[in-house]
């Protein structure tokens, strides 16, 4: 079972005070006028930053708060992706597509969280990880739907002239990922969030109190799904593509380390996590770039990634954004001994 | 919450302080990517992962050509920067990759992107920025669409083609006996088969294998069950060695036809170590000359190249393509003149009557983007391959198979084209 | 029945290493709880140094023994320089420390070999004998059933035979009790890693030869089968692993022979489902007591 640092329960009490809309509203101004700002490459990874969030918020919530570990997030995004694919390229209705992309994968969540409730730990793992593996199979064994690793063009209207396209992205993207961030941290607010805690730190307990324990989880499951779902439908509006290649296992594996590098079970947790799927790769990668050689630059961006990995962990096992709280940490810590 | 705002302000601002927005217009002064003095491409291809063994070369080798025009004077005064990115042949990052080439390092064309599921993702994006996407490197039929795609261009025969030329070669030398089809659960075995079956009519066995399972075994077994004689496989270099060594581990003995995708004999040599004999006798094609025909003047070119500008890197048959990409992007470079855009640039491609080391022509015209009109079979003997029989040229549709009769070209003296 | 005959062999030559590798795991998971992501690359890198080793003397068994050692040091060296000093508060440390050093042993072993694969001989033929027209096994798949054979047995000794063993289950059921007793609970950890990381690197040498040759990322399929056939037994029981390979490998091949290689995933997640909505902890779990 994953157990967040109790701190985390703690000093979140604190916080509770600030509305999530008085954060929401400032950061939706600000990234508008970002768009206008940032040139278009640069607003394209903006807008792959606000869909990595939309995933990383909801499975931080399933994995943080509630104690589930999934390795399948990815095969929940494929999810969304290929109905938003399939979607548009019948009806052409992009907010219609995101929508249905997002009820689609909310069922599939709910039947993988029907049975993830019954597991626990590496036997959840083990589970979900059959599920993002199983992603190029279905694609190739239902190749007159989704193409098999080719995969599926978006048929998409271009935005108004007014705009650049990368603009129109970033404005989608973060319309949708600031939406689920604050329905999330009202979420967690609430009684379902205590739930979800009371559930994480002790069944049993949480039993004993009236609480539905497999209730929750399927909860959790199906709300991280839902979460995903509108990623990968964000992803596939991102790219104008859908294809098994695009959601292989290492894009769950890879959703996990963000979330826990960033601060597991914290939302702004899930938002420096997915502000480092973007950024670190490419950060890597211009660093081993000035190597010069060609097989030394991508192993060399590989092994840099690697390090920043155990780095991070071994220096701040909370994550980044335990960082700040290091004295608490370390008082919590003495008391604990 | 509060942090969360902190947090999302620095990172925001961070990222806004990296802007510089310039805007591109259709003058020849500001075209992206071209100066007088520098001529910028991209290209994406898997450095890392399963999918990096072999390919990994072809860039490379690409880039060596490239030097090696740059320190003869370039192209009209220009030297070609070539950038190469690591996509891992993941289509996501595909997008990451081509996005930073084309919106912020500014490239002129995308030259070569390595992939079908890879390079489709970006075929609209490109499209949208009017981005020149020549020489595809795989053989998918997509990058023929010059109505839907009117920058996209392919290199490679395309798989439909091929197809059509191996099973013209079986149809004659084993008639009447047992064929069957082993391929790659994706567009490689499907546009494969199809071709196969334009020309065979339909096969006794097919069985397909996915690259996520590397066990060939239950496929290799069904095969030999249905007691086939000759085995055409759609297969990659390192599935084309499992193929081949299972067979014979269950002492199964037909004879194999493959792909030129999956029959580059240094690769597949390495790969079956010991078990290398097992490769006498394979048939396969290709439309480049072949990195072990020493005698053969391109061949002299490049390893002259590879020595002097690839860092004498193994010389195999990715080398041989990488080096020839680069030659057939240099002569549309100098077709597209001095005055170069991107539209001097695909206005030359289409333009076509390229020749060089292809044994037979690319294709290119307004009504066609599609690569290397056909093929001509090699055999394996002694671990090395050779041509054999003349080269035949087709289309993927059910056009005839023909022999194709013009003459080899030999390189220029100084191993760069000209304007022609 | 021939077909039936072939592809069960087949898988089972398979499963055999499945289960070793799967063994691995369960080893790690019994003395740290902790499943380690990094399994398959730490088992790649050790099989490099065999491979260097037997290049340069050209003695497959030297490359074998070093590619074992250098799977023991390994292990106890991830465990002594990184694992030791990860916050278990939180069990995904470990995970993500663990797919930190993949991406570090990848990116490494790429810079040094270059991603090409890279042939691994085998020992004995490969070639099959034939019973009554069907091909059945050959002497390399005896030898893989003989090496998993063998490394159950030692296990299965080390475990209930001897002192060391008790001390390492003593370590990992009630670390704090145990050291109150006086037994060295670090030093049995690093040993259970040593050990793990040991079978792991003897099931990697087994699988290079069958697959496509030696490249950073040859194990990553190796890995999610072998994480497969674990959680499928039971990842606390040794037999569950050997079992869980097995059953892995024959459902593979009749999959693949009789339905086609595409559906094979499918197969394998729906027999996940049934048998884990059955037996939460997998098919050899010892029953628990009720929690509420």
């Amino acid at each position: 079972m994953v157990s967040a640092p109790k701190k985390v329960a703690i000093s979140r009490k604190k916080r509770q005070r600030i509305s999530p809309l008085l954060v929401v509203i400032p950061a939706a101004a600000l990234i508008l006028a970002l768009t206008y700002a940032l040139p278009p490459f640069r607003n394209y990874q903006l807008a792959t930053v606000g869909a990595y969030l939309c995933v990383t918020a909801g499975l931080t919530v399933l994995t943080g708060l509630n104690g589930q570990l999934s390795l399948g997030h990815g095969a929940l995004m494929a999810t969304g992706a290929y109905t938003l694919a399939l979607m548009q390229n019948r009806f052409n209705l992009l907010v219609a597509g995101i929508v249905v992309a997002v009820l689609v994968t909310t069922v599939v969540g709910a039947v993988i969280g029907l049975a993830a409730a019954r597991l626990r730990g590496p036997y959840l793992a083990g589970l979900t990880l059959a599920v993002a593996v199983v992603v190029p199979s279905i694609a190739s064994t239902f190749d007159e739907t989704f193409n098999s690793d080719q995969g599926l063009t978006v048929a998409l209207e271009p935005p108004p002239d007014a705009i650049t396209v990368e603009q129109w992205q970033a404005w989608v993207c973060w319309g949708a990922a600031l939406v689920t961030v604050l329905l999330l941290a009202y979420l967690i607010r609430g009684r379902f969030g205590r739930d979800l805690r009371a559930v994480r730190d002790d069944e049993t307990a949480a039993k004993l109190a009236g609480i539905g324990v497999a209730r929750t989880q399927v909860l959790a499951f199906v709300v991280s799904a839902a979460c995903a779902g509108l990623a990968g439908a964000l992803f596939a509006v991102l790219a104008q593509s859908v294809s098994p290649g695009a959601f292989p296992l290492t894009l769950s594996l890879f959703l996990l380390m963000a979330i826990v590098i960033g601060g597991l079970g914290r939302l702004v947790g899930a938002l420096i996590g997915a502000v480092l799927l973007v950024a670190l790769p490419s950060f890597a990668q211009s660093i081993a770039e000035s190597s010069g050689s060609v097989r030394l630059e991508g192993n060399l961006a590989l092994t840099f990634f690697g390090v920043v990995l155990v780095v991070v962990m071994l220096a701040a096992p909370g994550g980044l954004t335990s960082l700040t709280n290091l004295r608490i940490r370390r008082k919590s810590q003495k008391g604990r001994k | 919450m509060r942090r969360t705002a902190t947090v999302l302000a620095v990172v925001l601002l961070a990222a806004g302080c990296s802007s510089n927005g310039t805007s591109n217009s259709g003058s020849s002064s500001d075209t992206p990517g071209v100066t007088d003095t520098e001529i910028t491409v991209g290209t994406h291809m898997p450095l890392t992962g399963p999918a990096a063994a072999g390919y990994s070369k072809i860039a490379p080798a690409t880039k060596a050509y490239f030097d090696f025009v740059n320190a003869n004077g370039g192209v009209n005064g220009r030297k070609i920067t070539y950038k190469i990115m690591d996509d891992g042949y993941n289509p996501s990052n595909t997008q990451q990759v081509v996005r930073q080439m084309v919106l912020q390092d500014k490239v002129f064309a995308i030259l070569n992107g390595l992939g079908t599921p890879t390079h489709t993702g970006v075929l609209d994006f490109l499209k949208t920025n009017r981005v020149p996407d020549l020489f595809v490197a795989s053989g998918s039929r997509s990058w023929n669409q010059p109505d839907k795609y009117p920058g996209t261009f392919g290199f490679n025969p395309d798989y439909t083609v091929e197809g059509k030329i191996l099973g013209t070669y079986v149809k004659e030398t084993y008639p009447g006996k047992k064929v069957c089809f082993l391929g790659q659960d994706d567009d490689f075995g499907r546009d494969s088969l199809e071709g196969i079956e334009k020309i065979l009519g339909s096969v006794t066995a097919k069985q397909s294998y996915v690259t996520s399972n590397p066990n060939v075994g239950p496929q290799i077994g069904a095969l030999k069950a249905a007691a086939c004689d000759v085995v055409m496989l759609a297969t990659v270099p390192g599935f084309t060695a499992l193929s081949i060594g299972t067979a014979a581990k269950i002492g199964f003995k037909p004879q194999f036809v493959v792909s030129n995708v999956g029959s580059d004999p240094t690769t597949l040599t390495k790969t079956l170590g010991p078990a290398a004999g097992l490769l006498e006798g394979v048939v396969a094609a290709n439309y480049l000359p072949l990195a072990n025909d020493d005698a053969n003047p391109w061949i002299q070119l490049y390893k002259k190249v590879n020595s002097d500008y690839n860092g004498n890197a193994e010389f195999d048959n990715n080398i041989v393509y990488g080096m020839s990409v680069g030659y057939l992007f240099v002569q549309s470079l100098q077709a597209a003149g001095k005055d170069l855009t991107r539209d001097s640039l695909i206005a030359a491609v289409e333009k076509g009557g390229f020749t060089g080391p292809g044994l037979v022509p690319v294709r290119f015209s307004a009504k066609d983007h599609s690569g290397y009109a056909g093929e001509q079979l090699t055999k394996l003997t002694g671990g090395k391959a050779a041509y054999f029989g003349t080269a035949y040229q087709t289309d993927d549709g059910d056009g005839a198979v023909a022999a194709y009769t013009g003459t080899a070209v030999a390189p220029p003296q100084n191993g760069i084209p000209t304007a022609q | 029945m021939d077909r039936f005959l072939y592809l069960t062999f087949d898988g089972l030559s398979r499963g055999a290493i499945y289960a070793a590798f799967a063994l691995a795991l369960v080893l790690i998971w019994r003395a740290a709880r902790i499943v380690n992501f990094a399994q398959g690359a730490m088992a790649v890198a050790a099989a490099y140094a065999g491979y260097s080793v037997t290049n340069a003397t050209g003695s497959y068994w030297l490359g074998f023994i070093t590619a074992v050692a250098g799977g023991l040091l390994l292990g106890a060296a991830v465990e002594r320089v990184v694992m030791r000093f990860v916050d278990h508060s939180s069990p995904l440390n470990g995970v993500v420390v663990a797919l930190g050093l993949v991406l570090i042993i990848q990116g490494v072993l790429g810079m040094i070999y270059g991603n090409e694969f890279r042939p691994a001989q085998a020992p004995f033929s490969r070639d099959a004998f034939q019973i009554g027209g069907v091909a059945l096994l050959s002497r390399y798949d005896l030898f893989v059933f003989a090496a998993v054979g063998t490394v159950v047995a030692l296990l299965t000794l080390l475990f209930t035979r001897t002192p060391t063993g008790l001390r390492m289950r003593a370590a990992a059921f009630a670390p704090d009790v145990s050291r109150l007793l006086g037994v060295p609970v670090g030093g049995m950890l690093t040993l259970g890693w040593a050990l793990a990381a040991a079978v792991g690197s003897l099931a990697g040498m087994l699988v290079v030869p069958t697959e496509l040759g030696l490249h950073p990322n040859a194990m990553d399929l190796l890995f999610i089968s072998a994480f497969t056939a674990a959680v499928l037994g039971g990842l606390d029981s040794p037999v569950g692993a050997v079992v869980g390979g097995l059953v892995v490998g024959l459902l593979l091949a009749y999959v693949s022979g009789y339905l086609g290689a595409t559906v094979a995933p499918m197969a394998v997640l729906i027999l996940l489902v049934v048998v884990l909505l059955g037996r939460p902890d997998g098919l050899f779990s010892k029953a628990k007591a009720r929690t509420a």
